[in-house]
């Protein structure tokens, strides 16, 4: 299968700042990738190089078969980029902002494609309303909308449901997977673990460096960690007593339970030790979450990054 | 109470330590003024640039022309040989006055058949030509009475013994609204072209549409074009509005060419949006822009010869003063609208705007990025 994103240690620097630091990336036509990592992981910067905005300091590679830095014009015409930001103008109307793209990309049958885009959005009836006041669910369909005008092979989108509410969610997620069902490849970087889970595969990234490449379930097989669910009275009150505890990598409370874990379970196991004799607590074993894979990578990384 | 007081005083300071250009602003403006206000602008020029049209060289001319230069008003830069040359240096503005001596002068003088002396002058700035006017009689009268001795003896002191003769060009009541209304066309035009293509580019950034503009296949050039094209209309509509006002409310008609009133203006419109779009390219946000842009329309409006008489300031600020685009238009609009000037009394003007504008839309497009590194 050809590789729509084909990139190769990829390194941007900020004065002695590395923000990617050799990141490479390979994500097949049609699939779509979850972006995942801790703010100011290189995501955004990520990206940027991807899709032309940005040059990057070492590395290079293809976007749907062009040169990163030589043929920017070619993948700008063949990608959709869609920014963390609302991106379109927010004094013009909706449909004048449609309007605006399909001038700027030059395409045909302009009038047929924009009431096609509108109709598909469910905007028809507020195509005159002011981008503006739309709330922002809305804004972020109609972002999309917007790239997905000029019929590009490659989406990337930087964050695209911050703020949404669940069900605005979904039903943008369902759009993007009708999208790459058409054969158009998805770069899209998320927060949110149900979004992660919603990807064909996903890229971890932490501190400018990869951590993580696979599917949900390859990669928390990878991580090789143990977790262990606490039920009883006041278990979750344990949070904050095992959170430091040596080979613990992560207690967090879920509801009523305690959720622990830790790469190592013979560590694991003396530090919940103490607890396991309260007859009131029940203890299960059971499976790390992406969640409990992040933090640990999170963790690793930032040892990584100390070191350098 | 003072400890929340302090808390914001403290904060107000790190916030403008930041902020370089406001830092700028607050020092640099009130320096400007103040040495220009202070001591250096004098709103009583002296060494005005003079010709000299003589066909009567003798002892008493040469007194007559020596005393108009030691009253410290007149510095004779050219001789020119004919009226119509002389007219030419008037109309261009390399002199702001000609003094014309007839030849029979001399010999009228000794007769007691009132000789005449012309002084033309180029009244555009009526400020600038107004005291050497007034100070020119009493500074040949005096330097006379040394030289007539002996049988001209009395002529000294005698009132009808020569007559000047004054002509105040271009704007013979000495209005001060028809050296006005044509430099507000340049303050004007500095004002809004500079702000608005400033603050137009600004808001993209500030707003975040620019990163998907620049994500979109569009080139710089085409960028600052289409973003330029709009604001020469509006100025176009603002210059006819001033020139419509100007004709009917404060009577001042256009002389020369409306074509090349017309070439002149768009020529200056495109520098100052050019201007604009350097600044925006400069600067981070739309605050930072306005900013900016005040810092070129201060100096447009007071070293521009707009507010004081170009010859009555000091050669640093005349210098600093040729380096804006307001300065040459200012020439121009005044030139063409009063004195009639053509294509040819212009054209050093014309080149200086053209220059700029090739100068500050190659640095805007150097600036400008199509990435956001």
């Amino acid at each position: 299968m050809a590789l729509a994103i084909d990139v190769h240690d990829l390194v941007k620097r900020y004065g002695s700042r590395t923000v990617v630091d050799h990141v490479s990336l390979g994500i097949g036509q049609g699939r779509v990738c979850g972006f995942l990592g801790p703010n100011g992981s290189g995501k955004t910067t990520t990206l940027r190089m991807i899709c032309g905005l940005l040059t990057p300091d070492g590395g290079g590679g293809t976007c749907l078969g062009h040169d990163l830095v030589r043929e920017r014009d070619a993948i700008k015409r063949q990608a959709g980029y869609m920014t963390q930001r609302f991106g379109l103008y927010e004094d013009l109307t909706i449909r004048e902002n449609l309007e605006f793209v399909a001038r700027v990309y030059g395409l045909d049958r302009m009038k047929s494609r924009i009431d096609q885009s509108l109709e598909r959005l469910g905007l028809a009836t507020r195509q005159h309303q002011l981008a503006g006041s739309l709330s922002g669910g809305w804004k972020q369909r109609l972002a999309l909308a917007a790239c997905v005008l000029h019929e590009p092979k490659l989406l990337l989108l930087d964050e695209p449901t911050a703020g949404v509410d669940p069900k605005a969610r979904r039903s943008f997620w369902d759009e993007i997977h009708a999208y790459a069902s058409e054969g158009i490849t998805v770069l899209v970087s998320t927060h949110y673990m149900d979004e992660a889970e919603r990807c064909h595969e996903i890229a971890y990234i932490a501190y400018g460096a990869l951590m993580a490449r696979g599917t949900t379930s390859e990669i928390i097989q990878q991580s090789g960690l143990t977790a262990f669910i606490a039920h009883g009275p006041d278990a979750d009150r344990l949070a904050p007593r095992l959170r430091d505890a040596p080979g613990v990598t992560a207690a967090a409370a879920f509801g009523t339970t305690l959720h622990v874990c830790g790469p190592d379970r013979e560590a694991l196991q003396r530090a919940i030790q103490p607890f396991r004799d309260d007859p009131r607590l029940t203890w299960d074993e059971a499976e790390p979450t992406l969640e409990d894979v992040f933090i640990h990578l999170m963790g690793q990384a930032r040892d990584n990054a100390l070191e350098d | 109470m003072w400890a929340r007081l302090v808390a914001i005083i403290l904060k107000e300071l790190q916030q403008l330590r930041r902020d370089r250009l406001t830092f700028a602003m607050m020092f640099g403006v009130p320096i400007m003024q103040l040495l220009l206000f202070g001591y250096a602008i004098d709103t009583d020029p002296h060494n005005l640039p003079t010709a000299v049209v003589s066909a009567d060289d003798t002892q008493i001319t040469r007194t007559i022309l020596s005393a108009l230069q030691t009253s410290g008003y007149m510095r004779v830069v050219r001789h020119p040989t004919s009226e119509a040359e002389a007219n030419a240096l008037l109309q261009n503005g390399e002199v702001q006055f000609v003094v014309t001596i007839p030849s029979d002068f001399t010999r009228r003088m000794v007769r007691g058949e009132r000789a005449q002396i012309l002084i033309d002058a180029d009244a555009t700035d009526p400020l600038a030509a107004a005291n050497p006017l007034v100070a020119a009689k009493p500074a040949i009268e005096q330097a006379l009475s040394r030289d007539l001795v002996g049988p001209l003896a009395p002529l000294v002191g005698r009132p009808d013994a020569f007559d000047l003769v004054i002509q105040r060009r271009y704007n013979p009541e000495g209005k001060a609204r028809l050296n006005i209304v044509p430099g507000l066309l340049a303050v004007i035009l500095t004002m809004t072209m500079v702000m608005m293509t400033a603050l137009a580019v600004t808001r993209e950034r500030e707003r975040g549409t620019m990163e998907n503009l620049l994500a979109m296949p569009v080139r710089p050039i085409e960028v600052m074009i289409g973003k330029i094209v709009p604001y020469i209309a509006i100025g176009a509509v603002q210059v006819l509005v001033i020139l419509i006002i100007s004709r009917f409310l404060f009577d001042v008609a256009v002389e020369g060419s409306f074509g090349l009133l017309t070439a002149g203006t768009a020529l200056f419109i495109t520098v100052n949006l050019a201007v604009g779009f350097t600044i925006s390219t400069l600067t981070q946000n739309q605050l930072q822009a306005m900013q900016a842009s005040v810092f070129v329309l201060l100096p447009s409006i007071l070293l521009s010869g707009f507010m004081f008489p170009f010859r009555g300031m000091p050669v640093w600020a005349q210098w600093l003063g040729e380096g804006l685009p307001a300065t040459h238009f200012m020439r121009i609009v005044r030139g063409v609208m009063l004195k009639g000037a053509g294509l040819g009394d212009i054209s050093v003007e014309l080149f200086a705007l053209i220059a700029m504008l090739l100068v500050v839309s190659a640095l805007a497009i150097s600036r400008y990025r199509v990435t956001l590194d």
